[in-house]
């Protein structure tokens, strides 16, 4: 099992999530509109399913929400 | 309705031109504040505006996968969408935000910049917001830039390729109007790319006034998402944008001390 740190916090992945778009079907997060970040690196949406996942590793995952 | 106008730029009366792309409404919009996302999208279609900035922040985790999102509200076919960078202090963090909106927003380039320099004021950091500049301009970002109204800062600004200036007419959130017309004229007349108030705007007339200085558009969230009815102050900003542009357009009459010249006939008189 992974432990990823996941917006500032602690998240220990089941066992199947091995990509960036395992984590976002694990988040309940397919088809939302996001962007997600790993240690700091943008990962394209078309790169979610190529990119593994390692422990330890820093995930954003953020949205658009209203703001001035 | 308020979507983006892809018609050549002659059809248009008056656009306003960012970046190249015309826009009818000169009125810009921030989508904060609101009481929901209903209330919000009232208020944007009552002002007219066709750019609504958005924040980026980090989608909250397990809590209500089918939690309405802003954007179901606001969708990217109808608006141009505005990312900003409220809330970061350094330019790397401004960088980092507008790079994940870029993504957000499959490929959009046209973004708002601000590096906020004190928590308690939220006045600008200029040297980092200079710097935040020259890095996303050269990533190919369309940057228009928060900021002081320091005319050599703006100039500094346009001179590193920003589509557009936007100084503070008074503190975020403020509600308390344009306090330097003068230095506003300044950074207008020094500028090729538009200049538009950002910050400060409380009430209908200090949209107008904006514009009578001749600032290319006026872009406001607290005025009206915090008045009694946003949406009727919605309506209002917007007239107030339009009036005030007109007024700009028309040229005022020039002022005078007194004029001993009275509007209706010195002649003619009964008796």
């Amino acid at each position: 099992m992974l432990s990823l740190i996941v917006n500032g916090s602690p998240h220990v992945c089941r066992s199947s999530a091995a990509t960036i778009a395992d984590l976002v079907r694990e988040l309940d997060l397919v088809d939302k509109r996001i962007a997600v970040e790993r240690n700091g690196e943008i990962v394209p949406r078309s790169r979610h399913t190529l990119t593994p996942l390692a422990t330890g590793d820093r995930i954003e995952v953020v949205s658009a929400v209203g703001g001035g | 309705m308020n979507a983006p106008s892809d018609a050549p730029l002659l059809t248009l009366d008056d656009p306003l031109i960012i970046a190249g792309r015309a826009y009818r409404s000169r009125l810009l919009v921030g989508t904060g504040k609101y009481k929901d996302f209903a209330q919000t999208r009232a208020a944007i279609d009552a002002s007219g505006a066709e750019i609504v900035t958005v924040a980026i922040r980090r989608t909250n985790i397990g809590q209500n996968p089918n939690e309405p999102s802003l954007l179901e509200h606001l969708p990217p076919s109808k608006f141009t969408l505005l990312p900003n960078t409220a809330g970061c202090f350094s330019a790397d963090e401004a960088v980092r935000t507008l790079k994940l909106a870029r993504e957000l927003l499959d490929g959009h380039a046209l973004v708002k910049l601000e590096v906020l320099g004190d928590a308690h004021t939220l006045f600008p950091n200029v040297r980092q917001t200079l710097c935040a500049a020259e890095t996303l301009v050269k990533d190919g970002f369309e940057v228009m830039v928060y900021t002081s109204d320091d005319p050599v800062t703006a100039r500094e600004l346009e001179a590193l390729g920003c589509v557009a200036i936007m100084p503070l007419a008074s503190l975020i959130g403020s509600g308390m109007g344009i306090l330097n017309p003068w230095n506003l004229r300044l950074i207008i007349e020094q500028s090729k790319i538009p200049v538009l108030v950002d910050a400060g705007v409380g009430t209908a007339s200090d949209a107008a006034v904006a514009m009578e200085l001749g600032c290319a558009g006026v872009l406001m969230n607290t005025a009206i998402a915090l008045a009694q009815d946003p949406i009727l102050m919605a309506g209002a900003m917007k007239k107030a944008v339009e009036a005030g542009r007109e007024a700009f357009r028309a040229g005022r009459m020039p002022r005078k001390y007194y004029a001993a010249s009275p509007s209706s006939p010195t002649t003619g008189l009964i008796g």
